[in-house]
């Protein structure tokens, strides 16, 4: 007799959503996999989860997620989980997209919301090229690599995400690869118990298109080079961690304290009633 | 000014934008996200030390875009929620008004028009964003837009523009124009029993039988986050589950549509104007803003003349009050249409007007039409 066998992890995706649309090989499955594991060891209420993409392949993640989830237009997924925190600062808000989005359209609310420390908890799959629209380079394409539109090669310098979510304030800040996924998990729960901005930014195969055009066809050719290449250096210096064929440096960059702007805005509207009551 | 509670009762002398401030207080706007431009920023300024006070919230966001888009999260939180800008700002925003079109936010924004095109002249009036407010976003729609005369306008009309985003789901603009946002006038703040407040539908079945977007009488109740629903919604075309349906004629099809049809089929109870002297009136100027105070006391002027003269007054630019205008073109001879730009709103005035000839009056730069200016107007075509 066959038994109808039920993921484990089913009650925390929508399934009336899939079958995804993400390609075999694909390193988006594996991060939101790791995310609602995270959700589930931490016995998260569903009812307080709000997930919020933005567009690109990574971005059907809000909708695949069942808890509250809006997907955003291109790039302001950050912009409206300000919002939607400040609004109702029980929420757990979790944003989870790409690296066009949250960098290249998205980039100046990036560094802003980490600046400002708004309690909101990012996700971002890398995969170095925006794979939604095709292959396009973005801002984290590597110098050299081949994409739709480097067809010569990538002559511009990719950003540095960890380096950049540390400088803009981020209170947390972590680099993984789909391949590491019991730390990928570990570090998002430590991410999701933080108060303030928090940024992982987990390095995704797109065998599919980045990888086809880049000597890594499947997604396991990519996995083995993050095998080969990956090495965790734990609050190293995130200004040298750096990504290359030879060399992928991930771990934890920054853990520390900091009041998150809703308290600290709470804060100063309690203090401006309680002057108040002195009139 | 007593800063103290929600509701300032009596009589103030006020500016415009501190009246519109006021005014979003007064409706329950508990979420005000904003970038400063001239002439709209004294409303941010205000609301960053009002708000406080009461326990809601302001933010400066690093730019319009995030402005709207803040202001859209925060409604899906449950807020009742406005930015404001001007025509600079406006532009950046247009691509996230079609969220909220598409996801049917309720949220209102304000846009004080300066000259443009561009940069244009900061501090100088313009009514050049009419046809950007009808049409700036991609795709098809269908959006609320007041145009406000007065400082007590702008606060009359922004609990309206409340009231009715929450009724519909939509985003409402209030449009004015830089003299009705920086001249000060006196105003009168009723008591809480003469203001009409509403609020958003609520879904009233469990979180299991909840379809986020079948709508109910047009407009779909709204859960928001946090509340169990677990809903999901996209700027995607999608079904009436909020689940993305990006191939089927059918889904866009009906989305779509609802979105016109739900102010369609509403504009009898959503357009509002003014009308004087138009029972018997062979020459009528139809004008909205600070330029429809200067067409009203041209109009009058011409009355003491002997020139049967009458003003419509158009207090909702959109959905155009186009029957109001064919009942005026079916009497009147002639239809004089002055504006601060250079012909927007009179396109629609003359579509309406059919064969009633319309004479467009136009004025850009520092000053609106002066009562002599549209009174000449008058003489001539009566
Ligand atoms: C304003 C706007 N510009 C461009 C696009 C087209 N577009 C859709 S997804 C995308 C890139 C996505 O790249 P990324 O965020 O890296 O996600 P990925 O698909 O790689 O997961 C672009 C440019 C859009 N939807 N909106
Ligand atoms: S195109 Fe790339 S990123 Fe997109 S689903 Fe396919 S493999 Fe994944
Ligand atoms: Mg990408």
């Amino acid at each position: 007799m066959v038994q109808e066998t039920v993921h484990p992890l089913s009650k925390y995706l929508r399934e009336a959503m899939i079958p995804h649309i993400w390609c075999t090989g694909c390193g988006n499955g594996v991060i939101l996999n790791c995310f609602v594991q995270a959700v589930d060891e931490l016995e998260m209420d569903l009812d307080k989860l709000v997930v919020v993409s933005g567009i690109g392949c990574i971005g059907r993640a809000a909708g695949y997620t069942n808890a509250d989830s809006f997907h955003t237009t291109h790039g302001r997924s950050l912009a409206f989980a300000t919002g939607a925190k400040l609004a109702n600062p029980e929420l757990n808000v979790v944003v989870i997209s790409g690296d066009g989005d949250l960098f290249a359209i998205g980039g100046n609310h990036f560094i802003h919301a980490a600046r400002r420390n708004i309690g909101v908890k990012v996700i971002c799959a890398n995969n170095f090229n925006y794979g939604m629209t095709g292959g396009q380079q973005g801002p984290t394409t590597p110098l050299e690599a081949s994409t739709t539109t480097t067809p010569y090669g990538n002559i511009e310098h990719p950003f540095n995400l960890v380096h950049l979510a540390a400088a803009s304030g981020a209170t947390y800040v972590a680099r993984w690869t789909t391949l590491h996924v019991r730390r990928l998990t570990q570090s998002i729960k430590r991410m999701l118990q933080k108060e303030g901005f928090c940024f992982i930014e987990v390095i995704s195969p797109c065998p599919e298109i980045f990888g086809r055009r880049n000597k890594m066809r499947t997604g396991l050719e990519m996995m083995d080079w993050f095998k080969r290449a990956s090495v965790v250096e734990n609050f190293s210096d995130p200004s040298k961690a750096e990504i290359s064929t030879e060399k992928l440096i991930v771990g934890e960059f920054v853990n520390t304290e900091k009041v998150s702007y809703e308290k600290f805005l709470h804060e100063k509207i309690s203090q401006i009633n309680e002057k108040r009551v002195g009139w | 000014m007593s800063k103290k509670g929600v509701l300032l009762t009596g009589a103030h002398f006020m500016n415009g934008d501190i009246a519109c401030a006021e005014g979003a207080i007064v409706a329950g706007c508990r979420f005000f996200a904003g970038y400063p431009i001239t002439p709209a920023t004294e409303i941010a300024e205000h609301l960053s030390e009002r708000m406080p006070e009461i326990g809601r919230i302001y933010i400066q966001m690093e730019d319009e875009i995030a402005s709207i888009a803040a202001v859209i999260g925060a409604s899906y939180a449950g807020l009742k929620a406005m930015t404001a800008t001007s025509g600079p700002g406006f532009s950046l925003m247009q691509e996230n008004i079609g969220l909220a079109i598409m996801t049917e936010t309720p949220c209102v924004i304000v846009d004080i028009m300066r000259g443009g095109p561009s940069t244009g002249q900061p501090t100088m009036p313009g009514q050049q964003d009419v046809m950007q407010a009808r049409w700036g976003s991609h795709g098809d729609y269908e959006i609320i837009a007041l145009a406000p005369s007065s400082v007590q306008e702008m606060f009359d009309l922004t609990i309206d523009a409340f009231n009715l985003a929450e009724t519909y789901r939509v985003p409402t603009l209030l449009l004015a124009d830089e003299i009705v946002a920086h001249m000060w006038e006196k105003i009168v703040i009723p008591t809480a029993e003469k203001i009409r407040i509403v609020n958003r539908k609520k879904p009233n079945v469990s979180p299991e039988e909840y379809l986020p977007f079948m709508p109910d009488d047009l407009v779909p109740p709204m859960a928001c986050f946090g509340e169990g629903y677990r809903f999901h919604a996209t700027g995607l075309t999608h079904d009436e589950h909020g689940y993305p349906k990006t191939s089927s004629s059918e889904v866009q099809e009906r989305l779509v549509k609802r979105l016109c049809e739900k102010i369609r089929r509403n504009e009898d109870k959503i357009m509002r104007v003014e009308e004087v002297m138009l029972d018997d009136a062979d020459v009528v100027v139809v004008a909205y803003g600070i330029v429809a105070r200067a067409a009203l006391s041209a109009v009058r002027k011409a009355r003491e003349m002997g020139i049967k003269a009458g003003l419509l007054r158009l207090i909702t630019l959109w959905p155009f009050p186009q029957n109001h205008v064919a009942k005026i073109a079916g009497s009147a001879k002639r239809i004089i249409v002055p504006e601060m730009n250079c012909g927007q709103l009179v396109r629609e005035v003359e579509r309406a007007a059919k064969e009633t000839s319309v004479v467009f009056l136009s004025k850009l730069g520092e000053e609106p039409h002066t009562p002599m200016e549209i009174l000449e107007a008058i003489r001539r075509n009566s």
